[in-house]
């Protein structure tokens, strides 16, 4: 036991993380303020203060990634940084992966619940390291480095900064690693670890570190990238402190986080509509003729279902309630990748702003029902790729919050969803020649930054261009990625027709990459994104969600030949029906309509496809203004096919001008036909009632949806009561998978 | 405060501004009379005379009927009280075959049918595609939006509804 409190006024840090939790519960506002008092006094201290700390955590940020060697954080800024109360909570966050906002709280409060304090200690200049998902973090491969603030005998905050890795040392190489079915898969854990003193990492430590990874150099310079920025956040509070005083510091962090949680309700009374939302989505593991473990060997389908209350005060509530359960793959989420999910997602949708922070966390209620993906209560799982359910489920939360920005009039702001940011082909290999023979390599782009954004309600989608959980959405250079996994050089990348959502605006499109195996020996590869279901929960008003992902890779192939004798080789595969694989290499070519896959090994010459997505689409797409039909045709973003097909436009391309002309007349005739098969071809509500409840009752649904209801029904009340009242079975129905 | 004129936005709602006419109404600070500007739009457009309550959808409203607040299409067809789920009323065509998801996308692209089905909800009186719903078979339809209609006037626009 120590002699001396870290805390405030001879308290422990655990005493003032009751006494916190306890207000904020008793007055529901943070730390019980109920006035901004420091702010009215004087707004324009109060202001700069702010502007001050932000503008050091953005410094830091901008300082340390020229520490890291990974390109993931170097060349795409996958990092970000946070200054916390003693007790934890968000003060202020740079710029970066915002998803973070929340996250390192989580590990803090950790620490303090575990009495660190007296054991292992924390001390001025003690540098700690966590990347557990089960305190606070989204999956192994996000790092933490946590340093205490001292301002004389009394902790006053802690600085956090957090990376990317390309990898940390799991069953596979990579860093969404498909293959993880348990914790002992999912790579170096450092469960809120005491790594150092004195501003120094233990050497130790590196020496562990370095042999834990296959990528000990990304490591040890990220982890020299994260203290520095730790430092520079340090050195910014006690300036501030210096400046301002330390009695103004107490007061305005407190001031900092409640006007965050104002800021929250007011912008949601601003944008919104008080009501409840409700939004479907789902994914999709098709495991159980991939995994190599018997427990992992099943197909699964996960119940992504969200609702959203917006309360009378502005606050905002988000359930969900009726979640299935976790299984032994990697997707299941902490609580830690919960609120990364939703925070990275809420500021950019609705709480953008300087000043972001653990307040707009107090301003929202969350349930994550244990015993589900969402929350599974069991650290033994796997937690490794839990973007695999917080991509598609948060989609919800999207287009929650766009039929609330549709009604009052901000249809400038709908979004329905997002492209997954899937497909991030990953591995590694052996350089087998040259000069640096005997090296490995990881495959590990983050191209994957760059999906289509859905259509908002007058424009359509982003192309190529964002990704979820980075609001600074960079794909990076292509020539960046193949210096640094040079065993795959890229054989070509170009627009990948038909892909993105239709409809009146459609979503963003996307393109496609062909890479090929290249002086390297023990080559692991594989990758996944949704294949069997559409991703998140579709499209809006009438819009269909984008295209799903598929698997194409070719072994044993004769590409050294049609390299040597200067032939020509697959572009892309822009009609998996009449593929450029089949027309132009010889091999054993596998097409698979999952996308995801278990690693396979490939060897010199074997190539492989992939393919980024789309984004969903908004309204009825027989009301797309033909000018835009037009200009997707020459852009190569729909072929014609599919624009008689989906938006019921006839075109004809013209040599001589080399671009489509669309027929008026012809198109017209169309649409009216297109009209009348509408009602052909769909039956009334009751009709359908009938036809989907027999799905439901005559036992026949495949294993993947079968286990999906079998585990919501089980799982929660309330939504095993509303399926049933939907479908009138009785009240004791369930649903068993054989 | 920021406000962008009523011909502006009329030409937002029906897709005819430029980005660089709409970047400044996406980035800029929120029209804070947006609501009503958009309500008094939306109301001469639609060609009939019930007084719009909420605007729920492109093409639906919430509209005051008989002293009832029900869900109505431009095209007029009335779906009934807004707190039932508009879908229930609609003509729905299930794509859950192979063939029928490969009309909108190329094979290896769309849902598989055995794990997912593509759901399109029409509206009878002009058959517009009102919504999509992917989701696997059997799962029951999503009631996606129910407005708070009354907290919504009194409470955020401190004023009564405009049927109260």
């Amino acid at each position: 036991m120590k002699e001396k409190a870290l805390g405030w006024n001879g308290k422990t840090l655990k005493e003032m993380l009751l006494e916190s939790e306890k207000l904020i519960e008793e007055k529901k506002q943070y730390y019980g303020i109920d006035k901004l008092s420091l702010k009215e006094q004087d707004p324009f201290r109060y202001e700069r203060a702010y502007a001050s700390l932000r503008g050091a955590l953005v410094s830091a940020r901008e300082t340390a990634l020229h520490v890291a060697a990974s390109p993931i954080v170097k060349e795409i800024g996958e990092l970000c940084f946070a200054l916390y109360t003693p007790e934890g909570d968000s003060i202020v966050v740079s710029t970066g992966i915002l998803v973070h906002v929340h996250t390192m709280s989580e590990a803090v409060k950790f620490m303090i619940r575990e009495e660190y304090e007296d054991d292992p200690g924390i001390n001025p200049g003690d540098i700690f390291l966590n990347n557990d998902p089960d305190c606070g973090n989204v999956h192994t491969t996000d790092v933490q480095t946590l340093i205490p603030i001292f301002w004389q005998d009394e902790l006053i905050g802690w600085a956090g900064g957090v990376t990317h890795q390309i990898d940390t040392g799991g069953i596979t190489p990579g860093h969404d690693l498909v293959s993880a079915v348990q914790r002992f898969d999912d790579g170096v854990y450092y469960t809120c670890r005491k790594i150092g003193s004195n501003d120094k990492i233990w050497k130790d430590h590196f020496i562990s570190a370095r042999r834990s990874v296959r990528t000990p150099m990304y490591w040890e310079l990220d982890e020299k990238c994260r203290l520095a920025g730790d430092l520079m956040i340090r050195d910014a509070v006690l300036d501030f402190i210096e400046r301002e005083g330390i009695d103004y510091y107490k007061r305005f962090i407190r001031e900092a986080i409640e006007e965050g949680r104002r800021i929250v309700l007011e912008r949601v009374k601003e944008r919104l509509i008080p009501g409840r939302y409700r939004a479907a989505s789902f994914m999709d593991g098709a495991f159980k003729d991939e995994a190599w473990q018997p427990i992992a060997q099943a197909d699964i389908m996960n119940n992504l279902p969200l609702e959203i209350l917006v309360k009378e005060d502005g606050q905002l509530s988000l359930s969900f309630d009726g979640a299935n359960g976790p299984s032994d793959h990697p997707f299941n989420c902490g609580k830690g990748a919960m609120e990364g999910g939703q925070w990275v997602l809420l500021t950019q949708i609705l709480i953008y702003g300087d000043k972001v922070n653990d307040g707009a966390y107090f301003a929202v209620e969350k349930e994550y029902p244990l015993g589900t993906w969402a929350n599974p209560g069991d650290p033994y799982l796997s937690y490794q790729a839990p973007w695999g359910n917080l991509i598609p489920a948060y989609t919800g939360m999207m287009k929650c919050i766009s039929y609330g920005l549709f009604s009052r009039g901000y249809r400038e702001e709908v979004v329905p969803g997002y492209g997954f940011t899937g497909d991030a082909i990953q591995g590694g290999g052996i350089y087998d020649s040259g000069p640096i023979e005997g090296e490995r390599w990881a495959l590990s782009t983050f191209e994957i930054s760059g999906q289509g954004l859905g259509a908002s309600a007058v424009r359509d989608g982003l192309d190529w261009g964002y990704a979820m959980w980075n609001p600074e959405a960079d794909l990076g250079d292509v020539e960046t990625w193949e210096l640094f996994q040079g065993g795959v050089p890229y054989l070509a990348r170009r627009v990948k027709p038909n892909i993105c959502g239709h409809g009146k605006y459609r979503g963003g499109s996307n393109y496609e990459g062909i890479a090929v195996v290249a002086f390297s020996k023990k080559v692991e590869f594989f990758g996944a994104r949704e294949g069997n279901a559409f991703h998140g929960c579709g499209g809006m008003h009438g819009g269909y969600p984008q295209a799903t992902g598929y698997r194409l890779y070719a072994k044993n192939t004769n590409l050294e030949e049609i390299f040597k004798n200067q032939k020509d080789y697959p572009l892309g595969d822009p009609e998996p029906t009449d593929g450029e694989f089949e027309k132009f290499i010889e091999g054993d070519i596998v097409r698979k309509f999952a996308s995801l896959i278990y690693p396979i090994t490939l060897k010199n010459y074997d190539i492989f496809h992939f393919s980024l997505s789309g984004g969903p689409g908004y309204g009825d797409p027989l009301e797309r203004k033909l000018e835009s039909i037009k200009k997707d045709l020459d852009d190569g973003i729909y072929t014609s096919d599919k624009v008689y097909s989906i938006y019921g436009v006839v075109a004809n391309y013209n040599e001589d001008k080399d671009e489509w002309i669309v027929d008026e007349e012809a198109t017209k005739k169309r649409r009216e036909e297109m009209i009348n098969e509408r009602k052909e071809k769909s039956m009334s509500f009751e009709e359908f009632w009938e036809y989907e409840r027999k799905k439901i009752t005559d036992g026949k649904l495949y294993d993947a949806p079968l286990r999906m209801y079998t585990e919501s029904l089980q799982l929660s009340k309330n939504w095993a009561k509303e399926f049933r009242e939907f479908w009138k079975l009785p009240e004791d129905f369930q649903m068993e998978v054989k | 405060m920021v406000e962008h004129d009523k011909k502006t936005l009329a030409r937002m709602l029906d897709g005819d501004l430029s980005w660089e006419e709409l970047k400044p109404i996406v980035s800029g600070r929120k029209d804070p009379n947006r609501f009503d500007v958009i309500m008094e739009i939306l109301q001469e457009k639609v060609p009939w005379d019930e007084k719009i309550i909420l605007p729920l959808h492109e093409h639906l409203y919430i509209v005051l009927k008989n002293g009832e607040r029900i869900v109505k299409c431009d095209c007029g067809f009335e779906f009934g009280d807004y707190r039932v789920n508009w879908k229930t009323k609609c003509r729905v065509r299930v794509r859950d075959t192979m063939e029928q998801i490969e009309e909108l996308y190329l094979k290896y692209m769309g849902c598989h049918p055995d794990w997912m089905e593509l759901r399109e909800y029409f509206c009878p009186g002009c058959l517009t595609l009102l919504d999509t719903e992917s989701v696997p078979p059997g799962y029951p339809t999503v009631f996606n939006f129910l407005p708070d209609i009354d907290a919504f006037y009194e409470n955020w626009l401190g004023r009564k509804a405009p049927d109260k």
